[in-house]
């Protein structure tokens, strides 16, 4: 009797295609499987340990050998063991956790910093000097990576299983999640929050490449203008300029500066200047209104796309010194920006 | 194998002539029965018929999972196709399951009550749970819903053209059946227990329905809250989760979890009072620290409702609130583990058989272990980065949903079946339907374990390849597990005319329930009882038998 070839071709794929373990590709990668092995450990015993129970009790007292049960109230000591073992346990779990979840969302102050805009059904990454990529993401080795992320439309969820990595893709609201990658490779990148039809044929591939490899692509792929450079002319067009001069007399305060500084606004508070709050503050001007400043600024909601509004933020955290709104149109060579590190940084 | 059942003598044994089904005849006397046994039939009835229907839902799921291309149907069919199976098998099976059924028949008798406290509500109850049915079933002959069962904003409120608001109806009307049923509960284990039925002689079958009474009634309103806001935002649009408007996108998913959460103890707690009854019948001895038990049903209901963002930790909530939540769940998964060794420990000493009940009792403990264990995994603060929105959350539900609750489910309809109906089920076939359950139960999920720390998000209609033979191995288990619940349904049908004469008590059980007729009377006590011994006290069993034999000898 032969092996039926459906079964054969089942098995000899099982034997050389299936994985069962996801690549290890991160820094975070080891750290992750590290507290699942823990996890897997304590889920065996548990069962195990249960198991045991189980089976012991119902072979040993089965009716056969232990007709007449002797009744037990309960036990105050065994109780009090099986609620503080496990508490201990679970507790220890915590820490570990949390301590993972803070390794993972808080990012190391010199990453390099990538845009990205999910929308039904595509991802768009955008660097900072002008490489735009569609459900693919390029990036080095050896050097952690930013990813500020903002959805268009619906809530989607940016996960590269190779990396350990995941972050919700929120409308409205920059969310951030950062890796260093170790391995060059091509590894998935899934939408994992259910976005509508074809919540399935968001994905890609996300590249790491040798720091060298990366350099040179990054050369071959840019659109000859930074990011900063599309906020600068959409800066102009917008008119923003007239009451942003960075004259002192403006309407408008000056910009320079003033990304990831604290800001005194008119209702006393302080607020911190993050890539969020600038954003915020050109949808919603009326909210965000500085000390000494008068609310006239209208408000820009629907009028820019999330790019426009990334390109708007790149531009403005590239103000350092003062600025004179003449150099507006200048365009620099993209390749002098190119890959961008910000070198500002949010100083809380 | 030496066995529990004493049966009475088949050849002159016969059903009691006046019974809660005989009592009256015809459909109307049905749909108008004030009878909480005839309810909890009717829901029996409607409630097994959502199931199979939810169960064609996942079984097309997992025949388009099959293959990784989506070839079987389109995207858009797909995703109909796991948010009726979520929807169908939540709302109007898992919800209402052991309350609405096995709970209804059963808590007036354990207390010593002729009826609920409200019986015309509990019929009301039923009505709605019908209504909500039908809105469903309407939603699916117009076309069907693609949300998924989370009805996730601002998806579900301005990018999909199905019939959401249809489905946001049937829910927030099968909402108030959940909430009338639970102040039914609460209202009649407060005030209609017979004298000397203590709460601590309660059975613990009543504390954890009463503990899910509890939750059903706090939480359902929120649910009901969040649906209406979700139908007003669609139809004119008043923006509380839109952006744009100045809305919160992530208030939604707050609300909802903050049902949603509590939902799954809902689900799973009268389970757990399905467990108690029959380890303890099944090895003759009292449930091991009683007290712990009856009180941990408590304290999952109470640290239930502090836990529900651990449902978003990569939604950008702050990371100090995740610290919080993560903690609570940590504490919400010990009074489960106390359960589980006090379980076990029940059968110490004991003197155990091992009929269908016990085995689905012993399934239910196993899967429940990996079920809770996993969801540890996954409130893990760092560890839930990796494994949320996998298939190892849809494999970490299913074996506490389906794995624990429904295995509790079928341990509590064949362990109360000679009760319900008078007649025992066959219990060979019965056996092996349990270990078929089991056996295709592991093989359908716990490949998702694996497949889901490979990272297949959950919900694609269309894979990467090398996830298939996983997938394959799931879908096998489904076909076998499909099996293993078509069983009972033929074989309890088949009871209710040829099954043996079950008599009062077949399983020499404790509960006031096995000492009155099977099936009982519409009143169901000739005189009230007078409760004077523990709960599960089966040396008062013996000494009544006793009294009993002397009494007719």
């Amino acid at each position: 009797m032969g092996i039926s070839p459906v079964l054969w071709e089942f098995l000899t794929k099982w034997l050389t295609t299936s994985p069962v373990w996801p690549r290890e590709a991160s820094t975070i990668a080891p750290w992750t499987d590290a507290l699942y092995i823990f996890l897997w450990l304590m889920t065996v015993f548990g069962v195990v340990l249960v198991g045991a129970l189980l089976f012991t009790f119902a072979v040993r007292y089965r009716k056969e050998r232990h007709p007449v049960a002797v009744q037990i109230e309960g036990s105050t000591l065994l109780e009090a063991t099986w609620t503080i073992i496990p508490l201990g346990i679970f507790l220890f779990i915590f820490v570990w956790g949390a301590w993972l979840y803070f390794r993972i969302y808080n990012p190391p102050a010199d990453a390099m910093q990538v845009y990205v805009v999910g929308k039904q059904w595509m991802w768009k990454a955008e660097h900072p000097g002008g490489q735009h990529e569609i459900n693919a993401l390029h990036v080095p080795t050896g050097r952690p990576v930013q990813l500020t992320m903002i959805s268009q439309d619906v809530f989607h969820s940016y996960s590269i299983p190779a990396f350990r990595v995941k972050r919700e893709v929120i409308p409205g609201r920059y969310s951030t999640v950062w890796f260093n990658a170790t391995e060059p490779g091509v590894y998935h990148l899934f939408c994992t929050q259910y976005c509508g039809t074809l919540h399935s044929g968001m994905i890609g591939e996300i590249t790491a490449m040798r720091p060298e490899d990366y350099e040179k692509w990054t050369k071959e792929s840019t659109s000859g203008m930074s990011l900063a450079q599309n906020g600068e002319r959409l800066f102009a067009s917008l008119g923003c300029n007239s009451c942003h001069s960075g004259n002192a007399a403006a309407a408008g305060p000056n910009l320079a500066g003033v990304y990831g500084s604290k800001i005194k606004m008119d209702d006393g508070s302080e607020q911190l200047a993050t890539d969020g709050w600038l954003r915020d503050t050109i949808l919603n001007p009326s909210q965000h209104v500085p000390l000494g400043y008068k609310p006239i600024m209208p408000t820009y909601q629907g009028q820019i796309s999330e790019e426009g509004l990334i390109d708007l933020v790149e531009y403005i955290k590239q103000l350092k010194n003062n600025y004179r709104i003449q150099q507006t149109l200048n365009t620099a060579k993209a390749e002098d920006v190119a890959p961008v590190t910000p070198d500002q940084k949010v100083t809380p | 194998m030496s066995t529990i059942v004493s049966l009475p003598d088949q050849t002159t044994a016969a059903l009691p002539k006046r019974t809660y089904i005989n009592n009256e005849h015809g459909i109307l006397s049905w749909l108008l029965t004030a009878d909480h046994k005839r309810i909890a039939m009717l829901y029996l009835v409607s409630i097994t018929f959502f199931f199979f229907v939810g169960g064609f839902f996942a079984g097309m799921v997992r025949l388009e999972l099959l293959t990784p291309a989506g070839d079987l149907m389109a995207a858009d069919t797909y995703n109909k196709m796991f948010t009726m199976h979520g929807i169908v098998m939540i709302f109007l099976f898992l919800v209402p399951s052991v309350p609405a059924t096995l709970g209804n028949f059963l808590i007036p008798i354990m207390i010593g009550a002729k009826d609920l406290a409200f019986p015309k509500i509990n019929l009301l109850s039923w009505y709605l749970y019908m209504i909500g049915g039908i809105f469903v079933l309407t939603t699916l002959v117009l076309g069907g819903v693609d949300t998924g069962w989370t009805f996730t904003t601002p998806l579900s409120t301005h990018y999909l053209n199905t019939h959401v608001v249809t489905t946001a109806t049937a829910i927030f009307i099968a909402g108030f059946s959940s909430i009338f049923t639970g102040l039914n509960f609460i209202v009649t284990i407060h005030r209609m227990r017979a004298p000397g039925m203590t709460w601590f002689r309660l059975p613990l079958f009543v504390w954890s329905n009463y503990a899910a009474s509890v939750l059903m009634v706090l939480g359902t309103p929120v649910l009901a809250i969040a649906i209406v806001l979700v139908a007003l935002e669609r139809t004119i649009g008043i923006g509380v989760f839109d952006p744009t408007k100045g809305g919160d996108p992530l208030l939604f998913q707050h609300l909802f979890w903050f049902y949603s959460h509590p939902a799954v103890y809902i689900m799973i707690l009268p389970g757990f009072g399905v467990i108690s009854e029959v380890i303890s019948t099944f090895s003759r001895k009292r449930v091991f620290g009683y007290t712990a038990v009856a009180f941990s049903s408590v304290a999952i209901a109470v640290f239930g409702f502090f836990v529900w963002a651990h449902h978003m930790f990569i939604m950008g909530v702050s990371n100090y609130s995740a610290l919080v939540f993560s903690l609570l769940t940590m504490l919400v998964a010990v009074p489960s583990a106390i359960k589980i060794f006090n379980w076990s420990f029940t059968m110490q000493k004991g003197s155990i058989t091992f009929e269908t009940p016990m085995l689905y009792a012993f399934g239910f403990i196993g899967l429940f272990t990996i079920g809770g264990l996993t969801g540890v995994f996954l409130g893990a603060l760092g560890m839930d980065v990796m494994l949320t929105e996998t298939y190892f959350v849809v494999a970490h539900f299913h074996f506490v949903m389906v794995g624990g609750m429904l295995m509790a489910f079928l341990a509590g309809i064949h362990f109360w079946w000679p009760k319900l109906t008078g007649r025992m089920y066959p219990e060979s076939v019965s056996k092996l339907a349990a270990i078929i359950t089991f056996v295709g139960f592991i093989l359908t999920f716990f490949p998702q374990f694996v497949v889901g720390y490979l990272g297949m998000p959950r919900r694609y209609h269309a894979y990467p390849p090398e996830f298939q033979v996983l997938n394959v191995l799931s879908t096998a288990g489904a076909t076998v597990l499909g099996v293993g619940y078509m069983l009972p349904l033929l074989y309890l049908a088949w009871s209710l005319k040829y099954g043996a004469i079950a008599g009062n008590n077949p399983w020499q059980a404790t509960g006031l329930e096995w000492q009155i007729q099977s099936p009982p009377l519409t009143e169901n006590f000739l005189e009230t009882p007078i409760v004077d011994h523990e709960a599960y006290d089966y040396e008062w069993l013996e000494r009544k038998t006793e009294r009993e034999l002397q009494y007719v000898g």
